[in-house]
């Protein structure tokens, strides 16, 4: 509601600037569609619109696998005190600092590092641990940082379902694989969707995470946007690509809205 | 009882994933080695020269506070804006309830740039009233929704009660609507201190260079390399964060029991 006036202000700047990228000066503005096309036609940023649309996709999943019997365990099996103690302690990394999780898996991954030597120090045989820089280092960090959205969504929905229910197919014979496919899951759906929706959506954006534990491989998307504002200054191709960026966010928001409404009603 | 003893045993695997790099970050940053070397030898050295960078001082300091005007301007404006929401029906309420949500789901990154361009656009520029606006717009959709959430258990008959004993408007709002609305705005002005403390992104885009909040400090320090120094500051970011959310989850009771 707040920052309504900003992304308006992205899309008119996108349009309006000169194509030669000098942000707020004393030129005149001029209307031009060369940033887009500049966005649009460039076979690099397209590629690294894929990348991070692929990163999305397999950090999503990963939440979705690990999130479900999480969600599962805490809502239908722990009870009264203990599970309130729990479910505070699975939030709360999600509500502490974001860039300050994505270090510590630094220190944690890094060649040489604790997970290197740990697994050193128990496997017979010497294994070159080095996670860090890679794709795989950048899908754990991610994970961690969006794990609880899926956690909190799902147990939202699957402690709204009516115990009766589950009684009634017991008594009627079905078995607990029966009861989840048939039952669990689709009554949670609305729940898994929502948080793979949070998960997604900021994970297409993300710039830091890649930044740190990828390096070099962590070219995404959100970096080509961050190099446009902090490092080469051009503020105009950097509004058009955010503005492309937010576009893809729209229309998959668009496209789970229904579940989403389900989910918050 | 096997089923129990798995689902435990899950429960433990994942928030040994959730913790595991949060401790050994808090370790490694009492470790005497400036390369992470085992064995671990205690020191404090880290922390005692973290008290001595002024850089580092002037930044948490600039965090500390701007969340703090943060959390105050965020929770009167949410406040009034969700008692609004809550008593009055309006012509575009919907409209309003319904925009109050993509600034939670878009990512942070455009927010960021937006806002940078706006603030440019507007003549305000870079630099922390910026970062103080941006942080506001963040941490208003919370704020309402904490209220709100609060709001819903009240009982309107106790209004009409005090009312019709003769109770003035704003003596109704000051004696019976806010002291229950109280922990919702507790919780509230928690979590908007947090958005802000916490908030890396929309900062880095908005803070002046040189004049940058904690977080900021803290990844230009790490693209130029690690050192147990950041290890310690970043242990105290996340104890600071961590007793703020347990106190607003006091307030709010979110997660609920049954």
């Amino acid at each position: 509601m707040a920052d309504g006036g900003g992304v308006p202000a992205a899309v008119g700047h996108g349009v309006l600037q000169p194509a030669d990228g000098c942000a707020f000066g004393d030129r005149e503005w001029a209307f031009t569609f060369a940033n887009y096309a500049q966005a649009l036609t460039n076979p690099t940023y397209a590629t690294l619109l894929w990348k991070s649309l692929k990163l999305a996709f397999w950090v999503t999943v990963w939440c979705v696998i690990l999130g479900f019997p999480c969600a599962y365990i805490l809502a239908r099996m722990i009870k009264g005190r203990a599970r309130e103690v729990l479910f505070l302690l699975v939030i709360l990394p999600f509500w502490s600092n974001a860039l300050v999780r994505v270090f510590s898996w630094a220190i944690v991954l890094r060649g040489n590092g604790v997970l290197d030597r740990a697994v050193n120090a128990i496997s017979p045989w010497e294994v070159d641990l080095n996670l860090m820089f890679s794709d795989t280092a950048m899908v754990i960090g991610l994970v961690h940082s969006y794990l609880p959205y899926v956690i909190l969504t799902t147990y939202l929905s699957l402690q709204a379902i009516d115990d009766t229910v589950i009684e009634a197919a017991r008594s009627l014979g079905a078995r607990f694989p029966r009861i989840l496919w048939r039952l669990i899951l689709p009554l949670a759906m609305p729940g898994l969707i929502a948080g793979a929706v949070l998960v997604f959506v900021p994970v297409v954006g993300s710039f830091m995470e890649p930044r740190l534990l990828g390096g070099r491989v962590g070219t995404t998307y959100g970096t080509l946007i961050e190099d446009q504002f902090v490092a080469v200054f051009n503020w105009p191709l950097g509004a058009a690509l955010s503005f492309i960026l937010l576009a893809v966010v729209l229309v998959i928001l668009a496209a789970a809205s229904p579940a989403l409404r389900k989910a918050t009603s | 009882m096997i089923r129990h003893a798995f689902a435990r045993a899950y429960l433990g695997l994942i928030l040994i994933f959730l913790y595991a790099p949060i401790v050994v970050m808090a370790v490694m940053s009492l470790n005497a080695s400036e390369f992470y070397a085992l064995p671990f030898r205690f020191s404090t050295e880290w922390y005692e020269r973290l008290f001595t960078n002024d850089e580092i001082l002037a930044a948490a300091w600039r965090s500390v506070w701007i969340a703090i005007v943060v959390a105050v301007i965020a929770t009167c404006l949410g406040t009034m804006a969700t008692l609004a929401l809550w008593r009055h029906e309006f012509p575009g309420k919907r409209l309003l309830q319904a925009l109050l949500f993509p600034p939670i789901a878009v990512p942070w990154l455009i927010t960021g740039t937006a806002m940078l361009i706006f603030f440019f656009g507007v003549g305000i520029g870079r630099g922390t009233p910026a970062v103080i606006l941006g942080h506001v717009a963040l941490a208003l959709p919370y704020v309402i929704v904490t209220v709100f959430a609060r709001m819903q258990s009240f009982d309107r008959a106790l209004e009409e009660a005090a009312r019709s004993l003769g109770a003035q408007p704003l003596t109704v709002a000051r004696k019976v609507i806010l002291p229950h609305a109280a922990p919702g705005i507790i919780a509230g002005a928690l979590f908007a201190f947090a958005v802000s403390f916490d908030q890396f992104v929309v900062s880095y885009f908005l803070a002046e260079p040189g004049d940058s909040t904690l977080p900021v400090l803290i990844y230009s320090a790490i693209r130029k390399g690690f050192t147990p120094e950041i290890n310690a500051v970043s242990t105290l970011i996340i104890l600071v964060s961590m007793a703020v959310m347990v106190l607003a989850a006091r307030y709010a009771k979110f997660g609920g029991t049954r």
